[in-house]
């Protein structure tokens, strides 16, 4: 990706990440949600992680981003009054986020990283995903299917209206 | 091609914000989405040090905390959906029933 691009993408995703914490309405808070997680996957693909970008549209934008909305409109959530904690301590909290933020971005500065090494065609591909996922990470793999019907049958006893 | 160190950068700045937003909001649902931007902020750092070593794996991990985001959100909006129903409010400072 070309640093005009990439500069341009950015920008955009600090702004629509803005508004998930900023805007007081809980639904354009989900809509500048789905905003940042499309300009991710157009980050991804300027770093070739092809699968991956798809992977993030499918399930962030697609269905993580759509249970939220789903709720939020279930339970009809309006303009919030007090939206926010009260003002001082925002101040604490914002004065927090930039010393996180400033300290990583001077342990990323002082951190020699060596030009990215060339990659195959296919680098980022459905195949060489898959051929890790069912080689070196197979036990994690499976671990996480074990998780996510943990998750569903936990998601329906706990969502589920008591007789 | 832009280096890996500014997309690091947007990372942590990604990560700051979501930070920012879990400590002033109140409404738990918010709360959850910036919780979304913090795990996608760690995403990009995988998936731009994987570009940098030309290696496959943190493409995988990326794989693998999308399934745990996926497992969290399912679980986390069930709970909220209940406890809207028993308190009628998504208001974190008025979930106080476990608070010391």
């Amino acid at each position: 990706m070309s640093i005009p691009l990439f500069l341009i993408f950015a920008a955009l995703t600090v702004a629509s990440a803005l508004v998930v914490i900023i805007h007081r309405n809980p639904i354009y808070c989900a809509l500048g949600l789905v905003s940042t997680l499309f300009l991710l996957a157009l980050l991804f693909l300027g770093l070739e992680a092809h699968m991956v970008a798809v992977l993030q549209i499918i399930v962030y934008a697609g269905a993580i981003v759509v249970l939220f909305l789903f709720v939020i409109m279930l339970l009809n959530l309006q303009v919030e009054e007090r939206a926010m904690v009260p003002r001082p301590l925002i101040a604490v909290a914002a004065a927090g986020g930039i010393l996180l933020g400033a300290l990583v971005l001077v342990g990323i500065a002082q951190t020699p990283l060596a030009a990215p090494v060339p990659v195959h065609a296919d680098y980022g591909g459905t195949e060489p995903l898959a051929e890790r996922l069912f080689t070196t990470y197979l036990l994690p793999f499976e671990l996480t299917s074990l998780l996510l019907l943990v998750a569903i049958v936990g998601a329906v006893v706990v969502g589920k209206r008591r007789a | 091609m832009t280096p890996i160190s500014w997309y690091l950068a947007l990372s942590a700045v990604l990560f700051a914000i979501g930070t920012v937003g879990v400590l002033t909001r109140r409404n738990l649902i918010v709360v959850f989405m910036a919780i979304e931007l913090l795990l996608n902020a760690v995403n990009l750092s995988f998936v731009a040090l994987a570009r940098g070593l030309g290696s496959m794996d943190g493409q995988v991990i990326v794989f693998f905390v999308m399934a745990v985001a996926a497992a969290e959100a399912a679980v986390g909006l069930a709970i909220m959906l209940q406890l809207y129903r028993l308190r009628e409010t998504l208001n974190a400072d008025e979930v106080t029933t476990l608070r010391w």
